[in-house]
């Protein structure tokens, strides 16, 4: 009874902490990159469009991007940071004061913090295949004058960093200090490392693999299914109607499913009610975890772009650096960068073991590796959480790699 | 750069409670005994400082397996490029046969749990491989049990019986008969014998008496 009454004297102060975290927003505090604005590069404009892993081509294609920090004179400090499903560009600070939070990394990134904005030229660009400002489903179709929706191509990974590198190219970058990502973004790192292998010298993939697994292929399918199979959805066509809102609100409650961990939602919700002291008897919300679910499907509805969902899962599922090598050592043959690989031990989407093969792959090819599997309860999302643990491991690597190339 | 101070710091904090890891007094003897240039993987590399004073003092190209999250941190903040975290009792899978000129395991064989599988390990990926042990033969272990009736504890061998994570004590006699079982051959034998400071000093006459650790050169 005393350790109930601790624990969720704990869980209460734990919460509201968080919502302090959440409410402080002074845009000038050490650490903040403060005030950024996005910005816009198009290329591929037809007949010059880009030509896709699927074989079709795709022009004009804009990215949106942030950048933090100065490209120094030499132009070797730049470090591109890619981002998950559901991430953008803006990685870190605010648009205007009034924002509620920061950009998605603001914890890692800034000055004095591990991506260290004093230092580094950071930047982060939404995938193609986005909807965050960048050319994706939802974008107007300059053919047509209307939104893409199915008929935009596939796109792959693959695809998504070589829009990528035309924007570094764009920005005069010969070769980036390094490329980071978490998840879907550990995806775009490691093929950054193996289609530029001139273009990076760095690499830090973390919380993600080579290839899903059938597991988490099985998730975004049924995310899918949940977006395809919401009548709203009528094949795609739903800009300037009503969009499908019960299917991508289902689709982010499964996705959030698997960000978590059994720890943390023990840790989070354990059984506790939300708003009612006692069982409803009825199919009204009754557990806080059902209620977090519902609040996180709606909200993201407000910001996410369903077919966007679609060919995002699509490009994650289809992933699989090895394939079109025959292994993924073959894969790394030609890869001169150095790498940072990290996994979080309760992480069951991006297991461990997924990142293991990895460094295994890099090994076996002579390329040198630090693996760090950090401890936490966290789960995948423990990526975007564990800020403390990954910056003492990527502030160190990033600082003797700076020394290295200031000898060289 | 304060910033980078205090991490430092917090990962050194976390780092130097590990059990294993090789006593700064013995790395000049494993130095010793490494070619310049050559490929080593040390095995517990606890804070990376053996892997480091080898690079410097024989160039090699250094590679570190560390179980402790805290010490890996502190391994990249000084700068080794090559550290996996992993547990070693699970073998080397991932690393090929003969692939490295030496594999390193200082003073981290007594707290394993298959240290017969980890040798065989050792010699199949290792050309050579050093390995340095706690004698729990040494004089005053036999003392402490034979005379005063208590479970011995030396310089090496600092913990009380409830919380020590040695589970597989040796002696020399002990390990040179287990090499032999292994099928490995013992190149060089260093006994060492803890003076004052830290320091350590050669023991050549009875070292199984007399040296409360030693260090093999060995092959498979």
């Amino acid at each position: 009874m005393t350790t109930a009454t601790a624990n969720g004297a704990t869980a209460q102060a734990a919460s509201v902490r968080w919502r302090q975290r959440e409410e402080v927003n002074d845009v000038s505090e050490p650490g903040s990159v403060g005030i950024v604005e996005t910005r816009y590069f198009t290329f591929a404009e037809p007949p010059d469009q880009m030509p896709l892993e699927s074989g079709q081509k795709l022009g004009p294609i804009t990215l949106a991007y942030e950048t933090y920090g100065e490209l120094n004179a030499e132009r070797d400090n730049a470090i591109l940071v890619c981002h998950a499903l559901s991430g953008d560009a803006h990685v870190a600070g605010f648009h205007a004061p009034e924002d509620k939070a920061p950009g998605w990394w603001d914890v890692m990134v800034g000055p004095g913090k591990a991506f260290d904005t004093d230092e580094y030229f950071v930047i982060c660009a939404n995938i193609i295949g986005g909807c965050k400002g960048s050319t994706g489903p939802a974008s107007i179709n300059p053919a047509t004058g209307r939104p893409y929706a199915l008929s935009f191509p596939v796109v792959t990974v693959k695809d998504m960093v070589d829009a990528q590198k035309r924007l570094i190219d764009h920005l005069g970058i010969e070769r980036l200090y390094a490329v980071v990502g978490g998840s879907m973004g550990g995806m775009q790192a490691l093929e950054w490392a193996v289609s530029y292998p001139d273009g990076v010298r760095l690499v830090l993939p973390i919380a993600t693999t080579s290839k899903l697994s059938p597991q988490a292929i099985a998730f975004n399918e049924v995310g899918r299914q949940a977006i395809t199979a919401d009548p709203d959805w009528m094949a795609g066509e739903y800009y300037g109607k009503t969009i499908p809102f019960r299917g991508l609100s289902i689709a982010r409650m499964i996705g959030h499913i698997t960000y978590l961990s059994d720890e943390s939602m023990h840790r989070k919700f354990g059984r506790r009610l939300q708003d009612r002291a006692e069982y409803g008897y009825d199919f009204v919300t009754d557990f806080q975890v059902e209620s977090y679910l519902h609040h996180k499907g709606d909200s993201f509805v407000n910001r996410f772009d369903a077919n966007s969902y679609l060919y995002i899962t699509k490009a994650m599922d289809y992933f699989d650096l090895g394939r079109a090598h025959g292994s993924l050592e073959a894969a790394f043959a030609k890869t001169k960068a150095r790498f940072l690989v990290a996994s979080f031990s309760s992480d069951w989407l991006f297991p461990p073991y997924q990142s293991r093969e990895i460094v295994s792959a890099l090994r076996k090819s002579n390329i040198e590796v630090v693996y760090a599997e950090i401890q936490t309860g966290y789960g995948h999302d423990a990526f975007l959480l564990e800020a403390e643990e990954l910056t003492k491991l990527v502030s160190g690597f990033l600082k003797h790699g700076r020394d290295e190339q200031h000898r060289s | 750069m304060s910033i980078a101070t205090t991490l430092e710091d917090a990962a050194t904090a976390g780092c130097v409670g590990t059990a294993h890891g090789c006593p700064p007094s013995d790395f000049r003897y494993i130095i010793d005994l490494v070619e310049p240039g050559s490929r080593v993987l040390d095995l517990g590399c606890g804070d990376g400082n053996l892997l480091l004073a080898l690079m410097r003092e024989r160039n090699v190209r250094a590679e570190g397996v560390e179980l402790s999250e805290a010490c890996i941190q502190q391994c990249v903040a000084k700068g080794l490029r090559n550290v996996h975290h992993g547990d070693i009792d699970e073998g080397l899978a991932d690393y090929a046969d003969q692939s490295v000129d030496y594999v390193i395991l200082t003073n981290t064989i007594q707290v394993l749990h298959r240290p017969l599988l980890l040798i065989r390990e050792m010699a199949r990926v290792g050309k050579k491989c050093i390995i340095s042990l706690p004698n729990f033969g040494h004089w005053s272990a036999r003392a402490q049990l034979a005379l005063r009736g208590r479970m011995p504890k030396t310089a090496r061998l600092p913990h009380e019986w409830y919380e020590t994570p040695n589970i597989h004590l040796t002696t020399i006699t002990d390990f040179r008969d287990f090499c032999r079982a292994a099928g490995i051959t013992i190149l060089r034998e260093i006994g060492l014998r803890t003076v004052r400071n830290g320091q350590c000093k050669t023991v050549k006459l009875l070292p199984n008496l007399l040296a409360d650790a030693a260090i093999f050169l060995v092959e498979g």
